[in-house]
Parts: C-alpha cells; structure tokens; sequence
C-alpha cells in the first residue's frame, strides 16, 4: 500500500514530535498491561493462599471474618471452639484430616499460631503443594516454633535463635509470655501466602504460656516456670478455628450442614473457595478503580497524538495539494492521516509490550521478594490482547478525526496550494 | 466520439465555473481548443481565474456548466475516482514554489506519479531499467543528477533546483499534458531561461502538450501562442 509507506515517512520526518507521542502512549500501554498483570497474578495468588482444605471451622460469625482469622492472620476470633467439639469431627467418619489453629499471641507484629504435626503434614497452598522446610525441621518440643519465610528474612533470626512471645496481636504487646521463650527450629520456604508471615509454635507451647494466666492476665504470685509448665496437662481446653479435609469431597456439603448444625456448640463451617471468591468481590471496586485510571491514561496518550495531529494538518495543506497534483484521491489523503495514527498507536503499543516485559524482567525478583507475589514473564493472555487490540482500534478511530478534516480540506482546496 | 490521435489536447466548450453558489462566477469560457504537442503560454493578472483553470482541465473541480474534454475525454463527466486517474495517467504539474514533498527524497518526489499512476509508472520503467533510473535520466536531463544531491533532503535544495525536481517528477511516465503554474515566479531571471528551455526541451522529445500560465509578460516570446485570459474568459456576461 503506497499510501502507508508515505504515511511511515512522513512520520519519520517528525521524528521528535512523534517519538514524544510514542512514549506517552507506550508508557500508558505498560501501564495498562502492568497493571492488569498485577491485578491476574494478586488474584491468583490470592485464590493459591489455601488449597486443598474443604472446610474451615471456626465459631459462629461471618464467613468473611472466618476466613480472615483462620488463612490471613487478619483480624481476631469472637469466640473460641471447645478442645471437645473439635475432637468430635476429628474422629467423624468421614473425615481424612483436620488441622488445629490456635491463635491470639504475637511476635513483634507477626502472628503466632498454635498448631500440631498435622499442619506440616495436610496443608496445602497454590495448587496442592506442600509446606516445605527451608532451614531445620519441624517442632518436636513445647518451647520449638517454626517460622515463615519473610518473618525470618525481616527479623533476621537463625536457626537456634530464642524468641518471647507477646500476648494479644499488637505491634508492641508490652505483656510478654518472656518467661517462656522459644527455640527456632525450622524455618519454612516462601510461598507466597501469609504462611509465610506466620511463627508456627505446638499446640502446647500456647498452652503452656498460658498455664498461669488467668482471664487474660499473669495471676500476681503464682507464676509457673517453664519447667514447671511441662510437667502439666498441657491439652488444651480451646482452639481458634480448624481445617478440614475430607475422604470425599461428594461429603462436603452435609459435613458442612452437620457442623453448622451441631447443638453442643454454635459452629460454623465455610468452603475456603466461596469464601475467597465473596472476600475478592469486595475488592472489586477498587479493582474496578485502578483500571479505570489506566484506561484514562491510555486516553490521555490517545488524545495527546489526537492533538499532536490535528495542530499539524493545517501546514500540511501544501502536501495535500501536491498529493492531490499527482493523482491522490480524497480517500488516499483520508487514509494517510488515518494510517498515521494506526502507526502511531501500533508501533506505540509494540514499544509499550517492551517497556512491560523490560519492566518485568527489572521488578519480578523485588516484587516477589517484597509482596510474595510471582509475576511470570509469559505472552500476552488473550484479555491482554484484547486489550491492545482496543488500544489500536480506539487509535485508528481517533485517527479518523483528523482524517476527515484532511479529507475535507483537500476536497475545498483541490490543487489550490495555500501557504 | 472515436478517440484518434487528432483529437486535440484540450477542448473547452462553454465552461462556467463558480467556488461556491454564492460566490461570483471566476471563469466562462465560451471555447477554447489546444492543438496536442503546442506549447501554450496563458497570461492573466493575478487573480485572473488561472489556476482555476488549470483545477478544472486537472479535473480536480468541476463545471458549474459546460465540458472540458482532454484528450477526447470529456472528463467534466467522469467521477471523482475516474478524474483522479485520468489526471495521475495523462498530466504532470509543476507547481510556483515548494512543490516537494518535505519528507520523500529528491527520488521519491520524482518517481511520485507512479505510486499513484500504472500507466506512468509502465511508461518510466520502459525508457529506464528501473524508476529510479528513469528519475536519473530526467534529472540528468535537468542538470540534477549529481548523487549528493539526489540523496539530501528535498528542503535543503535551493529553489531553482526544486522547480527542476518538480518538473522531473511531471515529466516522468511522459504524460501527455505538463502544466506549469507560475513554475518561475520565485526565480531570478537568468534561472528563469534556463529554466523554460530545459521545460521545452523535455516536452519536445515526450511529444507533451505544455501550458505554461504567468502574470509575467516578458516569457510570452519565448511560446509559439499566447492566449491572455482577458480574451478567452468573460465571467459574469451570459
Ligand atoms: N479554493 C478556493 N476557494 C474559493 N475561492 C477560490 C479558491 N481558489 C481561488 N479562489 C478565488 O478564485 C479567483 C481566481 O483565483 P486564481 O485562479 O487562484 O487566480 P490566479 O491563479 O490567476 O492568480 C480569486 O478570486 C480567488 O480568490
Ligand atoms: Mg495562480
């Protein structure tokens, strides 16, 4: 098509002009795809926090709330469940395996979690995987914990470390469990979840912090040494919610109807996935507010070449004319402008793939060091594309703006060469 | 009507033309008639309605009433699409000043025709090997063929080797008819021979009918005929 070549030259001519328009609209690509990227990975990892649990228990509140305390480590519990009631679906029939989750204690800012072997062994994250041990081993004494990755990157504890728990979920809890201090044995590999902002501790290592504690509070004289603390009944009497898997996920929603319905205690029981799904809809809107700035940005670009064109048509009625001399019709000066604006906006959008996955390259070891998120250097997925194709049609329609008035012009000038 | 090789070049017959309905009628031309291969000088003040003629034997606007056959085309009849081509297969311009494209090379402004014109371009790659050959020989022809020249950019060239660029590009694909629109006005006199002989040297030897228009009378000897518009053009009389 002789038309685009000329239409290609003559936008090399304006080399300085049109790289300007170039970086805007390629800059407000990389960021649409950025962020779109951003918005897919976050909602994956979100939906990978938990994965094969069918059910989390807890006391009767919100599902939303459930699901906060029990797999984000937001937010606190209203209530506690009976060590009784817990034993009685631990031995229900058909239950595979249950996961304990006793929570309430801090470690400057990060949570604690009381649990058993039964964590390291039934939980899953991402899809199906395991929890896997970077450094050391899993707790087999009271006073062991495990950490989570980020909690010992950040604080920079080893193995062999001690650690004092705090009590309540404070950033500075001033009442320290700090005659009972914890030994580091393990620490987790990352994954991404916030497993990995959690300090692991045995059930009866929360038991045994608490042992002369009464009614949140050390009892004034009658404190119980570490030592001591061992050789009790360190069972214990309350937990904050539990997982549960199931021998068959056919059994899922009359185990559930089961817990909801159990008389001793009121429980309840979500599926992790509908709970994750109503907790991601919540944030919909702010989603839904981050793609509408970059979709104004694009704008922003678009009106910006829109502009850039419209103030150059004037001067460049000579050329009109002279195309017009030797045998351009109207349609072909209508589709010069229009096939410079598709140029503008294709070449714009091949930049601003560039900037995306030059982006990438630079920001995925950080952004996943810093967020736990992986953002993966793959195509564009067929939303992107879809994305890019609007990007290049919404061009090519701006394009026919200036378009028509050439098209005018050339029509009123003729041959008529106006300086 | 049988299109032989006597039909004339340009046969006007009761042209009325007008900008715009409200505007004063430019031109009407009771009749007017160029013989193919004359070489016509048409002199007019400024604002005499020259250039309008010239957009209506161009085909780029229409009669308000009244024929313009070129060529035994009666091309005031074609449409828009078909005028367009008529005018990018039978007629090189030239235009009074910056008649190049700002962004094409010397080259690319030459052989420029031929994107637009198959027939041009059959015509130009038969007398050269190629078209860039073609626009070699033509500017050669013109005292432009030095290669430095060629390749630096069109706005660099001073304005008597643009006029030579510009007419180069409207002899290339030798089209029957050039029409030079005040294609001297903006060069010195010395130029301005120079520049007349080598436009009548190269439409000789193409066969092409020339029509040359300028206000500047001191030209005139230098064409076989002269028509002045005051005596072809009586706008406004019925
Ligand atoms: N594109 C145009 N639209 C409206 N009027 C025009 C246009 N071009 C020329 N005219 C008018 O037509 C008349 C003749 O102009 P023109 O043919 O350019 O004269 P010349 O070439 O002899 O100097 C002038 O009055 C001019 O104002
Ligand atoms: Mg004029």
């Amino acid at each position: 098509m002789p038309i685009l070549s000329l239409a290609l030259k003559s936008l090399l001519n304006r080399r300085f002009t049109v790289s300007l328009i170039l970086l805007s609209i390629a800059l407000s690509v990389s960021l649409l795809l950025g962020v779109e990227r951003l918005r897919v990975e976050s909602r994956n990892s979100f939906a990978n926090t938990i994965s094969g649990t069918d059910l989390v228990v807890g006391a009767r509140s919100g599902a939303i709330n459930l699901l906060l305390y029990s797999v984000f480590r937001i937010g606190d519990a209203t209530n506690n469940i009976s060590w009784k009631s817990y034993q009685r679906f631990v031995k229900h029939k058909l239950v595979d395996w249950t996961i304990p989750i006793s929570l309430g204690d801090s470690h400057r800012g990060y949570r604690v979690m009381g649990t058993n072997q039964d964590y390291f062994r039934h939980y899953r994250y991402a899809n199906k995987r395991n929890l896997a041990f970077h450094q050391g081993r899993s707790f087999d004494h009271t006073y062991h914990a495990v950490l989570g990755y980020e909690v010992a990157q950040k604080l920079n504890y080893r193995i062999g470390q001690k650690i004092v728990i705090a009590h309540g979920a404070g950033e500075t809890s001033f009442v320290l469990h700090d005659d009972k201090p914890f030994e580091v044995v393990g620490i987790l590999t990352p994954t991404g979840t916030p497993v990995d902002r959690t300090i692991h501790v045995p059930l009866e290592g929360i038991e045994a912090i608490h042992s002369d504690w009464v009614a949140g509070r050390q009892v004034p004289g009658r404190q119980i040494s570490a030592e001591q603390a061992l050789k009790q009944d360190l069972t214990p009497k309350v937990i904050t919610a539990f997982l549960v898997g199931l021998k068959s996920k056919i059994a899922t929603f009359r185990v559930q109807r089961e817990i909801n319905e159990y008389r001793k205690e009121p429980l309840l029981a979500i599926l992790p996935g509908v709970a994750l799904q109503q907790l991601w809809d919540l944030m919909s809107v702010a989603e839904n507010a981050l793609l509408v700035v970059t979709v104004l940005v694009i704008a922003v670009g678009l009106i910006g070449m829109l502009t850039v064109m419209l103030a150059g048509l004037n001067e460049r009625r000579r050329e009109m004319a002279i195309l017009r001399s030797v045998g351009a019709r109207p349609g072909h000066i209508l589709f010069l402008i229009i096939g410079e604006s598709l140029l503008l906006s294709m070449i714009g959008v091949a930049i601003g793939l560039l900037l995306l996955y030059g982006g990438l390259l630079l920001a995925q070891p950080w952004v996943e060091s810093q967020f736990g998120l992986y953002l993966p250097i793959s195509l564009p997925s067929p939303r992107e594309w879809f994305m890019l194709g609007l990007v290049g049609t919404s061009g090519l329609l701006i394009g026919l703006i200036p378009g028509y008035r050439a098209y005018r012009y050339s029509l009123a000038d003729g041959m008529s060469i106006r300086i | 009507m049988p299109q032989t090789a006597v039909t004339p070049a340009i046969e006007i017959d009761n042209l009325r033309f007008k900008w715009r309905p409200n505007l004063p009628e430019v031109l009407h031309i009771p009749g007017l008639e160029v013989a193919r291969s004359e070489h016509i000088f048409i002199r007019g003040a400024s604002g005499s309605g020259k250039s309008t003629l010239l957009a209506l034997l161009a085909g780029v606007n229409l009669p308000t009433s009244g024929k313009v056959k070129i060529l035994g085309e009666t091309i005031s009849a074609l449409s828009g699409s078909k005028r367009d081509h008529f005018r990018s297969d039978h007629i090189g311009f030239v235009f009074q000043l910056f008649n190049l494209i700002p962004y094409l090379s010397v080259l690319e402004n030459v052989t420029l025709p031929c994107r637009f014109s198959d027939i041009r371009k059959h015509k130009a790659t038969t007398s050269s090997e190629s078209l860039d050959e073609e626009a070699m020989r033509l500017l050669g022809h013109l005292g432009m063929a030095d290669d430095d020249l060629v390749h630096r950019p069109v706005t660099e060239l001073s304005v008597g080797q643009q006029q030579r660029v510009a007419t180069a590009r409207a002899l290339i694909g030798a089209p029957e008819i050039i029409i030079a629109d005040e294609p001297t006005s903006a060069l010195d006199s010395d130029t301005q021979e120079a520049f007349i002989r080598l436009l009548f040297q190269e439409c000789e030897e193409s066969g092409s009918t020339l029509l040359f228009v300028s206000h500047d009378r001191r030209l005139e000897s230098q064409f076989e005929r002269h028509i002045a518009m005051d005596d072809i053009n009586q706008p406004g009389e019925t």
